[in-house]
């Protein structure tokens, strides 16, 4: 097959790689230049933005011995990203950006350039296990190394992706191993640090960035009963489920801290309260996608497993697609759960589908929690 | 065997100039050296100085030896800027164009920021082409505030070519000196330095089939220029650091050759450029040719191709074995879109489809051939494959 190695300059793209081009394919390398001024967004050794990273992949390539080409996907980054990312902030959300960039930019835009090119896939390195069941469908499985596993970051991939995409690290073992077949390759990245913020965020630091790009605007901090308890400088500097930075004089009147529960961008309010209200019983979205085959009947709740960030834990749940939207009900209250967040649903190991969360349905009615803290 | 078409980028080494270059090296004394040692690599010095100095039509002593284009380019731009500036302290404007290479423009915008430098820039038709009646207006209303001209004489992208003779008569009206990168013009078009009016011009070996890291700047006798670096004085105390013999030698031999056959291979490029532009026309009905009907350089074929990406087509046509370039390339490898092109009235979406197929002294029509029957299904994926926006 001819196959393109999506290389970011760290070490899994590059064993990824490593291991397309022993399969017996015909490889290129290429590196996604994402950023508009290539060197003002330096990271570091971390990121996917910078020249090092680029310089990084380039000589991971020349190591396996494969054309190497930097492509610009600057501007449809920024459109489809960078920009999004932004706006559901605006708009009381918290988004997944990585998750955006396999739906629209690794798996779409790259994908379909590659296949435009003469290509037949896109191997990236990504933790996660392409399978096929009895009736020769593609499935999408969790990865081997459990700890490492992303197929949660790839739920959004549908079948007609699965079928040009490859994932040769997914039947490894663990991160270290990897490691060390890339020292053993003679590959320079063995050591290079793992990639843990979003790659457009230079400090890292996202409430700051926001504040940057959305500016400032007092609002108020209101409790689910309606009281005002304080001011806030901006609604977009806010997560579902953040304890800290909401500077209330006045406890609360059972002495535990508040959370925030709920961003209104409409009022610029921030709504709190205490964290046993954060949990969610239901979760539900238009915007859901099957990964691979779609499920039979979606008419009747069906038991599943739900995810609802890529390092959680799966939990029992049961769905069921209702006037469009993928209704999702957890068996328990789930904590953490804010709207924006992308729900990947897992029969067993397989990944099913996916959805953006658009809204979600406390597990404490409002009376309770007053009741409980009077 | 792959095809080359990226001459501008750099073009091969002459063999004879291999030859020198690689016996030069063998040499040992230091060209300041007093003794018979140092006397040997000095004459070898001053023989190519010599030589260098009579293909591009100057003194021996207007020669100073750098390591290249953009060293040269920077040595002109702030070293005239500083010493215009400290004779008089109201010539802080520097002219230039949008169109020029990043080694003129990024030191003219470096002392913009940093030296309280003023930036006029001559603007450009569609074709690239410089508007000098806005030059000599300008030049009429803001003569005493001028501290340079820098104009380039070949644009490397494009290939268009410059009126000098008549920007520097335009200039010599008002005792302004002018620079002029003439790195892609050097062993291409005929140059005369003597009598182009020029103040100072840069050129460089490797676009001549000499080796990388060996350049100069041609500067008049009577031009004043502030060095940059300090420290033994050497080369007219413009250039402090030991010469590097062998590589003038090697450049020396390149240029020497390059002049000599300039007319022959003049005609012999043309015919194999205009079968390339012609069949590109074919192949591609919609691909524009930059530089329409201006004056420009037949080894430079420029073309934008619309709703295509130059990554596309680079990629496709490398994997085809024929390899061309966008532009000039950045330091990430990535395509940007070309600032000449924006200059020039692109848009960005249409300087995304650039491609530059450049030839030289080796080239042949086989490699034209190369080029033009790999180019009608890598057109058509490119055109499929789309550009990076939406």
């Amino acid at each position: 097959m001819k196959v393109l190695a999506a290389m970011s300059g760290g070490v899994d793209s590059a064993v990824a790689a490593a291991r397309a081009v022993e399969a017996g394919h015909e490889v290129v390398g290429v590196h996604l230049a994402l950023s508009r001024m290539p060197g003002t967004l330096r990271t570091g050794s971390r990121g996917c933005c910078t020249i090092e990273d680029s310089m990084d992949a380039q000589r991971a390539a020349s190591v396996l011995g494969i054309p190497y080409y930097v492509w610009d996907f600057s501007e449809r980054f920024k459109e489809e990203v960078v920009d999004e990312f932004i706006a559901e902030y605006e708009a009381g959300r918290t988004p997944n950006p990585c998750m955006r960039c396999n739906e629209r930019i690794k798996f779409a835009a790259l994908l379909e350039k590659a296949l435009a090119l003469g290509f037949d896939a896109v191997c990236t390195g990504h933790y996660a296990t392409l399978q096929t069941d009895e009736a020769g469908n593609l499935e999408l499985h969790r990865s081997n190394a459990l700890a490492k596993d992303q197929s949660y970051v790839l739920g959004v991939l549908t079948e007609e992706q699965l079928k040009h995409s490859m994932f040769p690290l997914g039947a490894s073992a663990s991160k270290d191993l990897i490691r060390a077949e890339a020292e053993a390759r003679g590959l320079s990245v063995a050591n290079k640090p793992d990639s843990y913020d979003i790659c457009f965020i230079p400090e890292g630091d996202t409430q700051d960035w926001i504040a940057d790009k959305l500016g400032n605007q007092t609002g108020q901090i209101v409790d689910r009963a309606g009281n005002v308890l304080g001011s806030h400088e901006g609604s977009h500097g806010f997560t579902v489920g953040q304890r800290k930075g909401l500077s209330i004089g006045r406890p609360a009147a059972d002495g535990r801290p508040r959370y925030v529960l709920e961003i209104r961008p409409k009022t610029n309010t921030v709504v709190v309260g205490p964290q046993a209200a954060l949990a969610i019983s239901e979760m539900a979205g238009t915007r859901y996608t099957w990964c691979g085959q779609a499920p039979k009947n979606t008419d009747g709740w069906a038991e599943i497993l739900v995810q609802v960030r890529a390092h959680g834990d799966a939990i029992p749940a049961e769905f069921v697609i209702r006037d469009g939207e993928m209704v999702i009900r957890v068996k328990e209250p789930l904590l953490g759960v804010a709207p924006g967040q992308t729900a990947v649903l897992y029969l067993g190991t397989r990944v099913l589908g996916q959805t953006t969360i658009d809204r979600t349905v406390s597990a404490v009615p409002v009376e309770t929690e007053f009741t409980v803290s009077a | 065997m792959p095809t080359y078409l990226d001459h501008a980028a750099t073009t091969p080494i002459r063999p004879e100039v291999l030859r020198v270059y690689t016996e030069a090296l063998k040499a040992v004394g230091n060209p300041s050296a007093v003794h018979r040692f140092g006397q040997d690599v000095r004459n070898q010095l001053e023989e190519a100085r010599e030589s260098l100095a009579k293909s591009v039509g100057a003194n021996r002593s207007e020669i100073i030896f750098t390591s290249g284009g953009t060293e040269s380019d920077n040595l002109a731009i702030k070293g005239l800027f500083w010493q215009r500036r400290q004779e008089n302290g109201e010539r802080a404007v520097i002219i230039t164009s949008a169109t020029e290479h990043h080694g003129v423009l990024d030191p003219i915008y470096w002392l913009e920021d940093h030296q309280g430098a003023e930036v006029a820039l001559v603007p450009v038709d569609q074709r690239g082409v410089f508007d000098l009646d806005w030059l000599e207006t300008f030049l009429k209303q803001e003569s005493n505030r001028v501290a340079l001209i820098s104009l380039m004489w070949v644009n490397n992208e494009t290939g268009v070519i410059a009126d000098i003779p008549r920007i520097t008569a335009l200039a010599a009206e008002f005792g302004i000196p002018v620079h002029s990168d003439a790195v892609a013009a050097f062993g291409h078009v005929p140059i005369d330095f003597a009598s182009s009016g020029l103040a100072a011009m840069s050129i460089s070996a490797h676009k001549i089939g000499g080796p990388v890291g060996s350049g100069a700047l041609v500067v008049g006798r009577s031009i004043k220029l502030t060095s940059l670096v300090h420290g033994g004085g050497q080369e007219r105390g413009m250039r402090s650091g030991t010469m590097d013999a062998a590589g003038a030698a090697a450049f020396a031999v390149a240029a020497d050759e390059a002049i000599s056959e300039l007319q022959a291979e003049s005609e012999r490029i043309e015919n194999l450029s205009r079968r390339l532009i012609a069949g590109v026309g074919e192949i591609a009905p919609d691909a524009l040719f930059s530089r329409a009907d201006a004056p420009g350089l037949a080894a430079t074929a420029h073309f934008t191709f619309p709703g295509c990406s130059a990554d596309s087509m680079i990629f496709l046509l490398d994997a085809a074995g024929v390899s061309v370039s966008a532009g000039s390339a950045c330091t990430a490898g990535v395509n940007r879109p070309s600032h000449v092109l924006l200059a020039m009235g692109r848009t960005e979406a249409e300087a995304t489809g650039a491609l530059r197929v450049t030839l030289g002294y080796t080239s042949t029509e086989a490699d034209v051939d190369a080029f033009l029957s790999a180019l009608p299904s890598v057109y058509a994926a490119a055109k499929k494959a789309g550009l990076p926006s939406k």
